[in-house]
């Protein structure tokens, strides 16, 4: 076994993760497809089976910056579950990608008509996609290894 | 493993090589001038004197023999003076001191190395161990995290673990435009580890914060909190256990540590100003 079994699917309980799968098609992406683009309609989301994927954001004069990569397991967008329905970042394949694809609105739906299942798969996003990233984001505004002029010890416990 | 004998004199060690590792980082070997001091084990940690300057503890970067390799980063006093030693010139060395790594009790184990910034070098060592020994452990990832592609400290040591049989992952917080590379943290790169939870040992050393967080996925992910093992910093000083700078808790950080088990840290590390 390996520790991969804490992706986006195996947070999910079995039943609302089969109904989920019942919407999913395979999808693959060669190296360096861009899939979506902020701003644009958050129609489809994904889940990644393997490969690597890069979230980016357009900066003036420096292209696409990259903030974060996501790899097997793991759920590509969560933009396509609230309003207004848009993406956030941009995403570009960094490796050979194979992925289920979902239609958003078919789920959407899915969820407006059965509690259950919406209240398993909004929970699961909120914790294993949103809350992770947010977690994730917060712990590299501390800058961590950076320069450590403004912390007390430095590396050796030797003051700065 | 236990600690040795500390030794209270620092002995003269000259540096034998030097190279810079990062802008501000550089790793320095030392070899002793007349009498050496006891064989080092991975992730213990030796003060060391620069003259004139004062002394800092710095955990072993590489061990050969009598032969010594610290990675200094300059950010006070006396590790920038480390830092400018070049090949010929003198510092004190008093060690070995603390508890390190002990790998040889983890035989038949999955080991999992997690490194953040600067922690990958107190645990070059014990990598380079395990890899002289593969049939003597289950499967070795070596997971790392950097600020920039530019600050990967061991750069050079990675290409070699991977051939030799590491399964290897590194993420950046922030890439330059020739990153091909993970972005993001550390503990993402979890996932994508090849493991058994069951029977894995984890060994962790980075900022505390890193830590923590590592710490506490591994948990969550099933690992046996007594096999995280984590290597924790505070102010060591005299390395002997009587000046008490480095107290957290009931521990005595030169002599309880610096590795300790995560069930024992956690508790620890949870008291805010400890």
């Amino acid at each position: 076994m390996t520790a991969g079994g804490h992706g986006f699917l195996s947070a999910l309980p079995p039943g609302p993760r089969d109904q989920l799968l019942g919407f999913a098609h395979d999808v693959s992406f060669p190296v360096g497809r861009r899939i979506f683009d902020e701003g644009g309609a958050a129609d489809r989301f994904w889940i990644i089976r393997s490969g690597r994927i890069a979230l980016d954001v357009q900066e003036p004069g420096r292209g696409e910056t990259v903030v974060e990569t996501l790899g097997e397991g793991e759920l590509l967008g969560w933009s396509w579950l609230f309003d207004p329905y848009r993406w956030h970042l941009g995403a570009r394949t960094r490796s050979a990608v194979e992925a289920y694809e979902f239609d958003a609105q078919q789920v959407r739906e899915e969820i407006d008509e059965d509690p259950v299942f919406g209240l398993a798969i909004t929970r699961c996003v909120a914790a294993v996609a949103i809350g992770r990233r947010l977690r994730a984001a917060r712990t590299r505004l501390l800058d961590l290894y950076g320069p450590p002029g403004g912390r007390a010890v430095a590396a050796g416990g030797e003051a700065p | 493993m236990m600690a040795a004998r500390p030794y209270l004199v620092p002995l003269p060690y000259r540096v034998v090589g030097r190279t810079e590792e990062t802008p501000d980082t550089a790793e320095i070997v030392l070899e002793p001038v007349a009498s050496a001091l006891p064989s080092f084990g991975p992730g213990q940690f030796a003060m060391v004197y620069a003259f004139g300057v004062g002394d800092i503890p710095l955990s072993l970067s590489g061990i050969d023999g009598h032969r010594l390799t610290h990675t200094v980063r300059a950010v006070g006093a006396v590790s920038r003076a480390l830092y400018n030693l070049r090949p010929g010139g003198t510092a004190g060395v008093r060690g070995p001191l603390g508890i390190g790594w002990d790998l040889l009790a983890e035989a038949g184990r999955d080991l999992l190395v997690v490194a953040g910034g600067l922690g990958l070098a107190p645990l070059r060592p014990l990598v380079r161990d395990a890899l002289a020994a593969p049939q003597r452990f289950g499967r070795l990832n070596i997971l790392i995290g950097a600020r920039t592609p530019g600050d990967l400290v061991c750069a050079r040591d990675i290409d070699d673990w991977r051939k030799a049989g590491a399964r290897i992952q590194v993420t950046v917080d922030r890439p330059d435009d020739t990153w091909q590379g993970d972005v993001g943290v550390v503990t993402a790169l979890l996932d994508r580890a090849d493991f058994d939870p069951g029977n894995a040992t984890a060994f962790v050393c980075g900022p505390e914060v890193m830590i923590r967080a590592t710490a506490r996925e591994l948990a969550h992910r099933g690992l046996d909190t007594d096999r995280i093992r984590i290597s924790l910093e505070r102010t060591m000083h005299c390395g002997t256990g009587h000046c008490g700078h480095c107290q957290l808790g009931p521990l005595l950080l030169c002599l309880d540590g610096p590795v300790v088990t995560w069930t024992r840290g956690e508790p620890l590390l949870a008291v805010r100003e400890l």
